[in-house]
């Protein structure tokens, strides 16, 4: 916007330059006048004789000479012709005022390239989220482990830029170069995991399998590898096993872990609810009841946790998990009115207030 | 943002010069003030436009925008400051967008102080500045747009040719094309005089400080080129009649002779018509040096980027400026009213015999320069004119043109004694004489004609001080009044002598240098000593240095001469960026004479290849064309002979008339 706003003005001071003298009147007298020069002349001659630079015969006939072309001079500025043309003054004017924006305007619509910012070479090294300036940087980057390959900072730096990338088989060697010299952990091994997934097109591979099952071996909570894991089962058919895997992580995990809608739009693709968590044994149990006993029993869960959370109202989880129970059963009310007891047991913990605030407003209800 | 708007105020230059070029002409034509006057917010507005896009392509190199062509294909990162700013005009499309900015400088000039300009004629100038300017601009944009944007940019510049990374790429090219653009001004004016059918004495006065102006950059610019050339080529040449300096020269030599024959018709109304012949002639030149460099015809350190559609361009504006003013000169001209009667022995019958010589020289550096050339494209053999053909034509020509240089300014007006003028030149004949026996004495050796050219220097020299002795009375009246005379002398006449002493103290640096240089080629090792003219240079060490986007090798020398001791650092640098490598001349100046040391490739065993000269007055060569233009400088300031303005107040500065 700005810029369209500098051509606009650019544009006006271009047309205003043309406009200006055409709306003076043109009382202004035309310019210098060749007498003067020709006087000058005269007092020049009077100056050179003095000087003995001319003689005094010459300097008479150059004195004639002069003062002849001095009369005819002072005569032909008399007979000259001025006047005011209104017609072509007009035509001026709509030349600049119309003319002059079109023509400029689409000039430099077929040359410029108005979308296109600055690229200042300081900004670009400090934000470096364009797409071409971090091709570049890896390409200096790689050429730096080219000669020290055992800089295990520079591939743990590098790994994940590789895979975001989509450059997937030199993110899988940069991983396992930093695995190498950096040091083994659950987060490389899951990272390794998701990048062999990533080079099979999505699909986690035995081998890839592997890696996610090493990192479980070292870290049980990993999340990722544990994703992953889900993930794989689902990909070998194991639904269940599947939602199994990821509604435990769901159970164990932080409230505020960023991964939580990811499992739940997971547990919905394997036909799991994602909330109330319920165990493996319950779900089964509920797959042959008939609808009512169904009803009877999620309403058996969900006062336990009511119950639960009367006793305890610390968990913020819990509260949301109840309301969120009461909203999907239809009970607004009782929805809200939990709402406010959950106010009430938080209400002396700012940073518990806080969580709760923005679960509900993820659900809907004015917190 | 930076790069559009500066892309788009060339645009809007663009169309400023097209109304500029055609509203005031048609206001002219029917008498219209307010229409002429359109002519001069448009050339201001214009300059304006250019200045700002000017600026935002040097903002764009200063910080480094990579994604604009321009930058990327002639800057780096790690490039100096100074040398980015200058790298704006090192570089095919930033050179011309200076071109243009010069142009219309001197269109905003004329706008703005040619406040005593008859309306007409002013209207008329800047209309034609505007057909130049109009044809430049779209030359620009079309062909060579410095605005061109990359959609990813890359994250580093290729850097500029290493060679230009000096600091006379701040000062060369910007002079050189305040001197060739300048002379637009006379083309304009010559062509608004042929359109306008109407030329006086009052014209000439207008156009001189104009042209003055223009040649004394050029001869600045000529010379600020030829000594870069000296110490960064690395072979300590000067002038290699190579066909871009000829190109810079051919307007040189039509312009001196413009100014000449410029002083005629101002003070005598005569030679009117060959002066607008010159002006055209002049500014012709002018564009042809920059067809010359710009074409990619031919190949040099100022060619930057080939291109056949730029040549076919610059063709088509050579043609239609050169061929139509000439035509419109042989349609007009006629109609001009011939004036001013002279005697051919007087001033006006020396300065047409100065015309007469320079234009011959002109004509032979132009035959030089453009017939190899023309014999390439017709038959495709490759022929060099070098320095042997300049030598013999060239020189022959500028011999009896130095040796009439002293008569000149001692010949009166319209009816000249040449006998008189020639008894008040003995004393300076003599001291040329002199000159040239104690020569023939002292040394030995080179070529039997440098004394003699010597001589013809001092008497160049001694002939314009004979003028300065003559004027002042120096010898006749007391010393006291002398004096006073002295001071109450114009500056015109003090430009006169400066300018022609010049051209002596150039001659003779130019005939020591190329006779009595001495030079010691060899590869030389840690603690080796050459001796060139009596200086024993000592190889000290060899050292390695990182500089901020080069390498450096330094050899460091110890120069003794007797007890006296002096240490030289000359240097390789090498440039990874573009892969190139440049040589840094180590100069130690001794009075005007220079001790020269360049630095060659080095051996697998550690010697390295080295070039020393001592040059003897080398110094004079650049000292005379620096001494000639502040002779203009002085000419320009003198206010005596301004052209009556109206308020003396408002005056214009840019129009007083030289001597």
């Amino acid at each position: 916007m700005t810029l369209w706003f500098v051509f606009a003005l650019m544009t006006v001071a271009a047309i205003f330059a043309v406009l200006w003298p055409l709306s003076r009147s043109s009382s202004a007298k035309g310019g210098g006048s060749e007498t003067a020069v020709y006087k000058d002349q005269l007092a020049e001659i009077d100056r050179d004789v003095a000087a003995g630079l001319i003689g005094v015969a010459e300097a008479e006939a150059a004195r004639v000479e002069i003062g002849r072309r001095l009369l005819a001079a002072a005569e032909g500025e008399r007979d000259l012709p001025s006047g005011a043309n209104l017609g072509l003054r007009r035509a001026s004017a709509i030349l600049a005022l119309i003319g002059l924006p079109i023509a400029a305007v689409t000039f430099y619509l077929s040359l410029g390239s108005p979308r296109l910012g600055d690229f200042p070479l300081a900004s670009r090294v400090r934000t470096a989220d364009a797409n071409q300036p971090i091709e570049n940087m890896v390409a200096q980057v790689e050429a730096h482990l080219e000669k020290n390959p055992t800089d295990g900072r520079g591939w743990t730096v590098l790994a994940p830029v590789l895979a975001r990338l989509g450059r997937f088989d030199d993110a899988v060697r940069a991983y396992r170069n930093a695995i190498n010299y950096a040091g083994d952990s659950a987060e490389r091994r899951s990272d390794l995991g998701e990048v062999l997934a990533g080079a099979a097109g999505g699909v986690v591979t035995a081998e890839a399998k592997a890696e996610f099952e090493r990192a479980v071996a070292q870290n049980a909570d990993e999340p990722k590898a544990n994703y992953f894991l889900g993930l794989a089962a689902e990909q070998d058919g194991r639904q269940a096993d599947a939602a199994a895997i990821w509604q435990g992580m769901l159970a164990k995990a932080p409230a505020d872990a960023p991964w939580r809608p990811l499992l739940q739009s997971a547990l919905a693709r394997v036909g799991a609810p994602a909330a109330p968590a319920v165990s493996g044994d319950a779900m089964a149990a509920a797959k042959d009841m008939n609808e009512d006993d169904r009803n009877a029993m999620i309403r058996g869960m969900v006062d336990r946790l009511a119950t639960r959370l009367k006793q305890n109202g610390d968990d913020v989880e819990g509260w949301l998990r109840l309301v969120r129970a009461y909203m999907v059963m239809g009970e607004r009310d009782k929805a809200v009115s939990t709402l406010t007891e959950a106010r009430q047991a938080v209400g002396s913990d700012a940073e518990r207030l806080r969580q709760l605030n923005d679960g509900l407003k993820k659900l809907g209800l004015d917190g | 943002m930076i790069a559009e708007a500066g892309h788009y105020a060339l645009v809007l230059a663009l169309a400023l010069a097209l109304i500029q070029s055609t509203v005031p002409i048609a206001g002219a034509r029917w008498g219209d003030h307010a229409l002429m006057n359109v002519a001069r917010s448009t050339a201001l507005a214009q300059l304006l436009f250019v200045g700002a896009s000017f600026t935002a392509l040097t903002m764009l190199h200063v910080v480094s925008d990579f994604s604009v062509v321009n930058v990327f294909e002639n800057s780096h990162s790690a490039k100096p400051l100074l040398y980015k700013i200058t790298g704006v005009w090192g570089n095919h499309e930033g050179s011309m967008l200076l071109w243009v900015l010069i142009l219309a400088l001197f269109g905003g000039l004329v706008a703005a102080f040619g406040n005593n300009l008859p309306l007409s004629l002013r209207a008329h100038v800047l209309a034609v500045q505007g057909w130049i300017a109009g044809a430049f601009y779209l030359f620009i944009l079309v062909t060579s747009n410095p605005f061109q944007r990359i959609a990813s940019p890359p994250i580093e510049g290729r850097d500029l040719n290493p060679v230009l990374q000096d600091i006379g790429l701040a000062v060369h090219p910007p002079m050189l094309y305040l001197g060739y653009v300048g002379f637009s001004i006379s083309f304009s004016f010559a062509v608004a005089a042929l359109i306008e059918g109407r030329i006086d004495a009052a014209w000439a006065r207008w156009v001189r400080p104009w042209t003055l102006m223009a040649w004394i950059f050029l001869t600045l610019g000529i010379a600020m080129g030829s000594y870069w050339a000296y110490y960064e080529l690395g072979w300590g040449g000067w002038w290699f009649w190579d066909p871009v300096e000829n190109a810079s020269l051919m307007p040189w030599l039509a312009g001196t002779a413009l100014l000449h024959s410029a002083v005629v018709m101002e003070k005598r109304n005569a030679l009117k018509v060959w002066t607008i012949l010159l002006s055209i002639l002049t500014f012709s030149l002018s564009l042809l040096g920059t067809f010359l460099v710009r074409s990619g015809v031919l190949t040099s350190v100022h060619a930057f980027a080939t291109d056949p559609a730029r040549g076919v361009f610059i063709l088509l504006i050579l043609c239609l400026f050169i061929g139509g003013s000439l035509s419109l000169y042989a349609w007009r001209a006629s109609t001009l009213k011939q004036g001013g009667l002279f005697a051919p022995i007087s001033r006006e019958g020396a300065l047409v015999l100065n015309n007469l010589f320079l234009t011959s020289a002109c004509a032979t550096v132009f035959i030089g320069t453009l017939y190899p050339l023309a014999l390439e494209v017709l038959t495709g053999d490759k022929i060099s004119v070098g320095a042997p053909f300049f030598n013999l034509t060239f020189g022959p020509l500028f011999v009896p043109l130095l040796l009439a240089v002293p008569f000149g300014p001692l010949l009166a007006w319209k009816r000249g004694d040449l006998f008189g003028a020639a008894q008040r030149l003995t004393a300076a004949g003599v001291v040329g004489l002199v000159a040239i026996a104690v020569l023939f004495a002292w040394t030995h050796g080179g070529a039997t004609l440098a004394p003699l050219a010597i001589g013809l220097a001092v008497f160049v020299i001694a002939g314009a001080i004979t003028d300065l002795a003559e004027r002042i009375g120096l010898f006749r009246v007391p010393f006291t009044s002398a004096i006073a005379r002295a001071r109450g002398l114009p500056r015109a006449t003090w430009g006169t002598v400066f300018a022609h002493a010049g051209m002596g103290v150039a001659l003779i640096g130019i005939v020591c240098e190329t006779t009595w240089n001495s030079e010691y080629i060899g590869t030389m090792k840690p603690n080796d000593v050459a001796t060139v003219a009596g200086y024993q240079l000592k190889l000290d060490e060899i050292t390695q240095r990182q500089g901020p986007n080069f390498r450096e090798m330094i050899a460091q020398f110890t120069v003794r001469d007797g007890e006296t001791l002096q240490v030289m650092t000359p240097s390789k640098r090498n440039f990874t960026t573009r892969g190139s490598s440049t040589t840094e001349a180590a100069l130690l100046t001794r009075g005007a004479s220079q001790l020269y040391i360049s630095l060659g490739d080095t051996n697998a065993d550690g010697a390295i290849a080295v070039r020393i000269y001592h040059k003897p007055l080398v110094l004079l060569i650049w000292w005379g064309p620096v001494l000639m233009a502040f002779g203009g400088l002085l000419s320009l300031s003198d206010r005596r002979l301004r052209v009556g303005a109206p308020k003396p107040a408002k005056a214009a500065r840019a129009l007083q008339p030289a001597e």
